[in-house]
């Protein structure tokens, strides 16, 4: 781990060729993310439209927009749950036209759900090494005649799962059943269990519902934390605006299905048409 | 003459598998499950007639009357004791204990009526009609079979788009919280769209055994699992593809067991069922599902 | 680490359980302690229990319900038939042991390789569709060996598909299937198949690939999005189920003077399926339990044997209720506290 990256606070946003931004420091690599024209058709209706979204290296970008507005589409698309009626999305350079779920988790794209989605019958920890599932590996037949690679994996496996865990105090938790974890601690879990797969970009679909303003504050922390740690990116759909303010460098406003408005905070509370998209237009007169 | 005898005889066995298949699609449709049981509801349908018809004398369109009041008491009574309890259970749970409710209707049949085969009395009193001077030979009984089937989608069909409660269950089965939101008593919708299914059942299993004089416990098994291939083939959920899925399948059985094997006859009608989910898994006229993420 | 002591202390059990069932009954009968009805079912009794936990972890750990298990079982019983038959009249190979070994090999592996047929059509479906198709697939199997006619002719093997007309001593014959089978079936066979197919299942169970199957049945999207390759897990475990049932059909069959292609009915595969519910879904020692007794006890008490499929049809609609409707399950939790109160003021 080499020293943390300054917070948004002090981050400088340059635009990225192609109508974008990212943060200074990520200018000279290779975006994490990029999509171009993207948009997906459900029967005639569009319900995302000419997307583009460029997200630097170790940038934390949010993407907000009132309800219905195609975020966790979006979501969707960059994690091949759906594949695109038109338009490129490239991760690390790479197109992943084609590809499905599976192949794109391969690429580094880990995800939360916002709907939480946990191995409910399964362990904390089992949960974790399920993420972990990629990372150390051991084959169908060295499991079942319990070679000597078995445990020297299984023991790798425990150990690193509970150093995730660790990041937010979980590791006592290993052993519960992740079904019956408290509401809060499930979304943690989620988070946890995406790190483990190593990703390069980390998508976190409302991280912080259902959780206290208490929790919120902490949950921004560790986003922070996770990111000067990992040295990801991290793009989060949010309507906690607190949140969005505070961790958020780069923000995309989506409305109906479309783009209206990117920019760091001060530019987005700033823009007349994203407070138009979210409160409705002024009567005249 | 014999592939066109072969024809009527497809499409007659065709009609009897569409409406069995109704009974699926709806139920499917609307309260998400595979209701292995609908088949053995066709067998107690059957022997209800046969045993109103036989045994009490009655005229056969009485005793179709009784067997459908019968099937639809039974199959409301089996939906609250077996599935409501099960609303919010896996569908793995739900399709376990709708099995186990089709094992013990036969077991039910074979304590009361016995394992030995009745011969089902002829209960369609109408003549076979000769076409191209006598060369093709049409039974009564597949003749009313076949009107009988195109009476039911009409109605069937005119029900579920004109009238108030079959408009209901339309909603129930696009979206059951939606629906109740919108003050549609759910409970009550699933339970008439059982009622409806199981009645359909009975009309089936008199025709099927009309076709088929032999009635056993297992008798409905086997139409059952066929017609639910029916349903499927046609696109589960739509009542057109029922009817269409049925009748297709009745004449693949038929034709298959004519020219190709009569020992292979099942094997064919499964290996349909199996290329069609592979090719369309959404059948014939089925609507394309998405699952939420 | 309480629930890893708790798996080392349920798997131990198990295979201490079936350990020790084995010596005792073993004892027993070498010195004729157990009566001849009980001895003929030891056999049977090894072929359910294998069944039963091969299902389980296609139902249990795969989370997937399969109508047609007892197709492979067929597929390993009449493979088993032939190879044996084979060697017997054809190499003039005496060794029954080794003749079995070889028998039970070619069984599990014949299922094995129709599991991977029918997997890769029938894993891309979900749910009910799936349910239906492999039970599709069992009637299809079962009508496909009743005109199946194999018989060895010197080292040759004759067959014919419905067409009986072939050379040499018959082995299949359609729909009267295998006639006058040499029983090379042992007992201590059938023990070491229950322990190969525990220390399978049981091991996979607790690996890297055991979770990922568990993590698919769990919820599907969340495995994919964590690079889970979910077609490769179910039929992981799929394949799995179908070589042991495979096997312990091929040990049926060899048990077996005479054995027809409709034994394997869909009857079949609903009786192993109720021994899976009745033993706890996915609880492998449960199976073993309940496989053990519902083969024993429709014999002991004959009376039962006209109702065996009423109460077993019964059996699975109680249990189903009883495990998964949260009012009942409720009611049964506070009546339980409510009698472990009372025990405990009586105590007192």
């Amino acid at each position: 781990m080499s020293e943390p990256i300054k917070r948004r606070a002090g981050t400088k946003m340059v635009p990225y060729p192609s109508q974008s931004i990212v943060p200074e420091r990520d200018l000279n690599v290779q975006p994490v993310l990029e999509t171009r024209h993207l948009g997906i058709e459900f029967g005639g209706l569009k319900a995302v439209d000419d997307f583009n979204l460029i997200i630097g290296r170790t940038e934390i970008a949010g993407l907000i927009g009132p309800n219905g507005a195609g975020k966790t589409t979006v979501f969707n698309l960059l994690t091949k749950v759906y594949e695109p009626t038109q338009g490129t999305i490239l991760i690390n350079g790479h197109d992943t036209k084609g590809l499905n779920i599976v192949q794109a988790a391969h690429l580094g794209i880990a995800r939360t759900f916002q709907n939480i989605r946990l191995f409910n019958q399964m362990t904390v920890e089992e949960n974790v090494r399920i993420g972990l599932h990629n990372q150390i590996k051991y084959d169908m037949l060295t499991g079942i005649l319990r070679l000597p690679r078995y445990w020297k994996q299984e023991a790798r496996q425990h150990r690193q799962a509970l150093e995730l865990l660790s990041i937010f105090d979980m590791q006592d938790l290993a052993d519960v059943r992740a079904g019956s974890l408290p509401y809060g601690a499930q979304r943690r879990l989620e988070i946890v269990r995406a790190l483990a797969t190593n990703p390069c970009l980390l998508l976190l679909d409302e991280p912080a519902a259902g959780m206290n303003p208490h929790e919120t504050e902490e949950l921004m922390e560790n986003i922070a934390k996770i990111r000067d740690q990992f040295h990801i990116a991290v793009l989060l759909i949010e309507h906690d605006m607190s949140l969005v303010m505070g961790v958020c460098e780069g923000i995309c406003v989506l409305n109906f299905g479309k783009v209206i408005a990117k920019g760091t905070a001060d530019d987005i509370q700033a823009n007349p048409v994203v407070i138009e998209a979210y409160l409705g237009k002024r009567k005249e007169g | 003459m014999i592939f066109l005898s072969n024809l009527v005889n497809g499409i007659s066995l065709g009609s009897i598998y569409a409406i069995i298949a109704l009974g699926y699609t709806m139920v499917y449709g609307i309260a998400k499950m595979l209701n292995f049981a609908h088949g053995d509801i066709i067998m107690v349908g059957a022997y209800i007639a046969f045993c109103a018809a036989q045994y009490w004398g009655f005229p056969p369109l009485l005793a179709l009357l009784v067997a459908m009041i019968v099937c639809t008491l039974l199959g409301i009574t089996i939906e609250k004791l077996a599935y409501k309890p099960l609303r919010q259970a896996t569908s793995l749970a739900v399709l376990i204990t709708a099995i186990g409710m089709s094992y013990l209707l036969q077991n039910l049949a074979l304590l009361i009526w016995g394992a030995n085969p009745k011969v089902f009395p002829s209960l369609i009193g109408l003549d076979s009609i000769s076409l191209f001077s006598g060369q093709l030979s049409i039974r009564g009984a597949t003749i009313v079979t076949i009107v009988a089937n195109m009476i039911i989608m009409v109605s069937l069909t005119l029900f579920t788009s004109k009238t108030k409660l079959g408009k209901a269950m339309r909603c129930v089965s696009e979206d059951r919280g939606a629906a109740e939101l919108m003050g549609i008593h759910v409970n009550t919708t699933i339970s008439l769209t059982f009622a409806i299914g199981s009645c359909l059942a009975a009309i089936a299993g008199l025709l099927l055994c009309s076709s088929y004089p032999m009635l056993m416990p297992t008798t409905g098994s086997m139409p059952g699992i066929k017609a639910f291939t029916a349903a499927v083939f046609g696109g589960i959920g739509s009542i057109p593809g029922a009817m269409l899925g049925g009748i297709l399948l009745g004449i693949i059985e038929i034709l298959g067991k004519a020219y190709i094997s009569t020992e292979l006859g099942d094997a064919i009608v499964f290996a349909v069922l199996i290329i069609v989910l592979l090719v369309r898994p959404t059948g014939l006229l089925g609507k394309p599902m998405r699952e939420k993420v | 680490m309480k629930s890893k002591r708790n798996k080392l202390i349920y798997n131990t059990v198990t295979f201490a359980l079936v350990i020790v069932a084995y010596l005792v009954l073993s004892y027993m009968v070498g010195h004729k302690m157990i009566s001849r009805s009980l001895k003929g079912q030891l056999i049977p009794i090894c072929c359910w229990i294998v069944m039963a936990i091969s299902l389980n972890l296609v139902v249990g750990i795969s989370g997937e319900l399969c109508l047609g298990h007892a197709g492979f079982m067929s597929i390993g019983a009449f493979t088993g038939i032939v190879i044996s038959g084979w060697l017997l009249n054809g190499f003039q190979f005496e060794n029954e042991s080794l003749r079995l070994l070889i028998a039970i090999i070619a069984g599990g592996l014949a299922a094995g390789i129709m599991g991977v047929i029918i997997g890769i059509p029938v894993l891309r479906l979900r749910g009910d569709y799936l349910a239906i198709v492999t039970l599709a697939f069992g009637e299809i199997i079962k009508n496909v060996l009743n005109c199946i006619y194999i018989s060895v002719d010197g080292r040759h093997l004759n067959w014919g598909f419905i067409n009986n007309e072939i050379e040499g001593i018959r082995l299949l014959n359609g729909p009267n299937g295998a006639v006058s089978v040499k029983i090379i079936s042992t007992f201590t066979a059938g023990f070491l198949l229950i322990l190969f197919s525990l220390v399978i299942i049981l091991n996979l169970v607790n690996s890297r690939a055991g979770r990922a199957i568990m993590a698919v049945r769990d919820n599907r999207i969340a495995a994919e999005s964590m690079g889970v390759p979910v077609t490769k897990y179910k039929m992981m475990a799929f394949v799995t189920a179908a070589v042991l049932a495979g096997m312990a059909g091929a040990l049926y069959g060899l048990n077996m003077a005479t054995l027809v292609p409709t034994k394997f009915s869909f009857n079949e595969s609903i009786n192993v399926l109720v021994f899976v519910v009745l033993g706890g879904i996915g609880n492998t020692l449960g199976a073993i339990l309940s496989a053990t007794a519902l083969t024993i006890l429709p014999e002991k008490l004959r009376f039962l044997q006209s109702y065996r499929m009423l109460v077993y049809a019964i059996v699975l609609i109680v249990v189903m209720l009883v495990t998964n409707n949260s009012l009942i399950k409720n009611w049964i939790r506070s009546f339980l506290i409510r009698f472990k109160g009372n025990r405990k003021e009586e105590l007192s």
